[in-house]
């Protein structure tokens, strides 16, 4: 892949209507054609179902894709689902940038199509001025220490700590009075069953 | 219990509290403080001598103050450990000439004054907080003369009368006169689901928690009648509906309305409990025994400092929806995660829940923890530091303001350049945000991809804009919690996404004035939130800094806000937006223009000086 020539692609998510009822995704896929470096855009149903995970992947082979904007939900939901997409196509994940135009747009200006959708472009616009300077990143692996700190010896912590220690993982229990049982401990029965609580 | 104290796998450490957390996802290290135990629990044969000879007598908490216990004592009889334990606050002290009674007696020798708190170093990949709830406590708004009249009981001290292990061998009496209580009510509600007194959640369990003690009630004195005063009684698991059924068909009264007024016969402490039936419009008037306040619950107060401890939500950075309970990564899809990786939650922490949701919650979490642990590596995002050795100027500062200690301090006389050490670089951007000589870049957040960004939002209709910085964890969080809950505000904000508002360089504020932003929003997480320990203390500094060098050039500093909301806080960010906006409008074209001017003649200066 030549590094030189940026080749970005736009792929704009209706969300049903959770996006397009309020977003005008067709204004903001043609108002993205003209971005640059922007060389195909896709408007995509639901973008982080299969289908249009798909259409992302068939994209990034057909217009040789390097850095991908994604305009759909909150990354803090889908930026790994599209990481590992755009891996799958071949590229490096950290070469994909999302835009929110869900939680930060289309839900919260209901009442205003026009602005929303003004306000849904300059978010592309944001997005792809910042993929055009994304660079490939290779992520560090580290070794996982197999063992659990369980803090708090009631109902909750005894369960937790018996279900991983069955597992196989070493688990250190930490309670804070002289022993385990916490608010369980002092009932009676329990419902719906009737049975003793110890 | 006792599978939990006897499995090769789990070491228990009670008397114990956790007072650090350092590390990251698979690679935690925690301090616990074990207390010092002075009975040792391995050798004690649970033989009771020391109870018996020891003098102090104080009220059994197990008990809900019920009964007494001795200063040495069992915690409850099914205690793990199967041991005695001294309480320090209690003994009248460990000088033998004082006492020592319990010492003497002591066959196996177990008892020991002279031991200390221990500090324990553990290395652990996950941490599952299972820190629990407290009850809420009827004094605080004490409504149906709980402190005044003895027969007015919690619903907890309930649970202790009428069981076998508790301090009436399982009779329910009165406690002002020992006598059987025939006639009981069951108040719903008490510190739950009002908005002006207690908290105005539903805590979940108290409705079926009185299902059980009116059937508690009939089966142990056939005969007795129970009423309960309810507002709605929610018995919406699995199983409910058939005991709510059961209860009244052993013809307890269910009476939709909370009472009045309540007051003592002070002849012979009965209780006279007015009520409007709300079903039939009438009041009522109740003569009882005995009357259940079912006490809801409330997130726990956790102990803060004076003694240098920190709570344990402090110390792992968790957040807390608008109820006090802890936050999740997700409400729907990642329900036992804390928003930090390989943190999980299990029970009443996270919300109100009964036993059964409890235990659900609890494989939940371990099923999480199971999953990272067997995995046996992890991936950490890419977002790390990096040093450019040709601008640094080895003036120490990165490695002062680090919130993780990752960055060992350059020695000028040694000629040695800051070393990151990357397993511990977390990616906050403090260090970047505060090199003087632009020598560290952040990974995957540079400065120039920041700055694009400033100058896309700005490129039309800049007076339309207010370009925001929000840091990952919190603000740009508690605009997806808006977003997730329809909450509206003006459509003038920009969100920019740094990881931690620390990152948050000057001259990314400056960029943006000059770019001709009329408004600039710096937004990060509360002090106590802060996913990188304290580096939004530097945020705050750094604002401080700008708003005073403005002042001096001349730029109204009320243009740059800083606000900091929480990933709970969705009403907060929608206020703050509509606050950010309404100050939009105040900002004219020709004062924009002239911060640019000065600005532009600013950074002409810089350069000059550079070159």
């Amino acid at each position: 892949m030549n590094e030189e020539t940026l080749r970005v692609g736009v792929f704009v998510c209706e969300c049903g209507h959770n996006i397009a009822g309020t977003v005008d995704t067709e204004e903001v896929a043609r108002y993205s054609e003209q971005l640059p470096d922007v060389v195909a855009v896709v408007q995509n149903r639901y973008t982080c179902a299969d289908p249009g995970q798909n259409e992302i992947k068939a994209a990034i082979a057909e217009h040789n894709l390097n850095r991908v904007v994604i305009a759909s939900c909150s990354p803090k939901i889908h930026e790994p689902t599209f990481r590992s997409c755009v891996e799958d196509a071949g590229l490096n994940p950290y070469l994909m940038e999302m835009a929110n135009i869900r939680e930060h747009c289309s839900w919260v200006h209901m009442q205003d199509r026009e602005a929303a959708t003004a306000k849904a472009k300059d978010l592309v616009a944001s997005a792809v001025g910042r993929a055009r300077l994304l660079e490939a990143q290779e992520e560090m692996t580290f070794p996982v220490t197999d063992s659990a700190l369980v803090i708090g010896g009631g109902v909750a912590g005894i369960q937790a700590a018996l279900e991983l220690a069955d597992g196989g993982h070493q688990v250190y229990l930490v309670e804070k009075e002289a022993s385990i049982g916490g608010t369980m401990a002092a009932l009676d029965k329990t419902f719906p069953t009737m049975d003793c609580s110890i | 219990m006792m599978d939990a104290g006897r499995h090769p796998k789990i070491e228990l450490l009670v008397d114990s509290e956790v007072e650090n957390v350092t590390g990251f996802v698979g690679n935690y290290r925690a301090q616990v403080r074990k207390k010092a135990q002075y009975v040792n629990t391995d050798e004690c044969t649970v033989c009771g001598e020391c109870e018996k000879v020891c003098p102090v007598v104080v009220p059994d908490e197990y008990q809900e103050g019920l009964s007494s216990r001795k200063a040495i004592y069992m915690p409850f009889p099914q205690a793990v450990p199967s041991s005695y334990t001294l309480s320090a606050q209690d003994c009248l002290g460990f000088n033998p000439i004082a006492c020592g009674k319990c010492k003497e007696v002591c066959d196996k020798q177990c008892i020991d004054y002279d031991v200390q708190d221990e500090i324990i170093d553990i290395e652990v990949g996950s941490v599952i907080v299972a820190t629990g709830m407290e009850v809420y406590d009827p004094r605080e708004n004490d409504e149906y003369g709980y402190t005044s009249f003895p027969n007015v009981i919690t619903s907890m001290e309930f649970e202790r009368l009428i069981c076998a292990g508790g301090p009436t061998e399982g009779e329910l009496v009165r406690p002002s006169d020992r006598k059987i209580p025939m006639r009981v009510g069951f108040v719903q509600c008490v510190g739950s689901r009002s908005a002006s007194r207690g908290v105005p959640y539903c805590s979940n369990f108290c409705c079926m928690n009185t299902v059980k003690q009116t059937l508690l009630m009939s089966d142990h004195y056939p005969g007795s009648e129970s009423i309960v005063y309810y507002m709605d009684i929610r018995a919406f698991g699995k199983g409910f509906e058939d005991l709510y059924r059961r209860s009244r068909e052993e013809g307890v009264r269910y009476l939709r309305g909370l009472p009045g007024n309540v007051q003592e016969d002070p002849e012979n402490h009965d209780l006279i409990v007015d009520v409007e039936n709300t079903v039939t419009g009438r009041l009522e008037q109740h003569r009882l025994d005995m009357l259940v306040l079912a006490v809801g619950l409330v997130p726990r107060q956790f102990e803060t400092n004076g003694n240098g401890k920190r709570p344990i939500d402090e110390i792992l950075s968790l957040s807390h929806t608008s109820d006090g309970f802890v936050m999740e990564a997700h409400p729907k899809l990642k329900p036992v995660d804390a928003p930090t990786r390989g943190v999980y939650f299990a029970g009443t922490v996270e919300a109100p829940k009964d036993v059964k949701d409890t235990v659900t919650q609890a494989g939940a979490a371990s099923g999480r923890a199971s999953n990272l642990l067997s995995a046996g590596e992890v991936k950490i995002e890419a977002i790390t530091a990096v040093v450019n050795t040709e601008l640094c100027a080895q003036c120490k500062i990165c490695a002062a303001v680090c919130p993780f200690n990752a960055i060992e301090a350059a020695d000028k006389k040694a000629n040695r350049f800051p070393d990151f050490i990357e397993a511990a670089c977390a990616g906050c951007g403090t260090c970047a945000a505060e090199c003087p000589f632009d020598a560290i870049s952040m990974r995957h957040f540079e400065d120039q991809q920041i700055t694009a960004q400033i100058d896309a939002v700005l490129a039309e209709d800049r007076m339309e804009k207010v370009v925001t910085f929000a840091c990952n964890w919190c603000s740009y969080a508690g605009g997806d919690t808006a977003g997730t809950a329809r909450l509206q505000y003006p459509p003038s904000v920009r969100l920019i996404r740094t990881m931690c508002s620390g990152r948050v360089d000057q001259s990314f504020i400056y960029h943006a004035f000059r770019k001709g932003a009329p408004m600039v929003l710096v937004s990060g997480c509360h002090f106590s939130d802060c996913h990188y320990i304290n580096a939004v203390t530097w945020t705050q500094k750094r604002v401080e800094k700008v708003w005073t060098k403005m002042e001096k050039l001349g730029i109204r500093p009320e243009r740059l806000q800083l606000e900091w909301i929480s990933a709970a806080e969705g009403q907060k960010f929608a206020r703050v937006m509509r606050e950010v906006d309404a100050m939009l409008r105040d900002v004219t074209e020709e004062e924009v223009e002239e911060t640019m001017r000065i600005l532009d003649e600013e950074e002409a200066k810089r350069l000059g000086s550079a070159a």
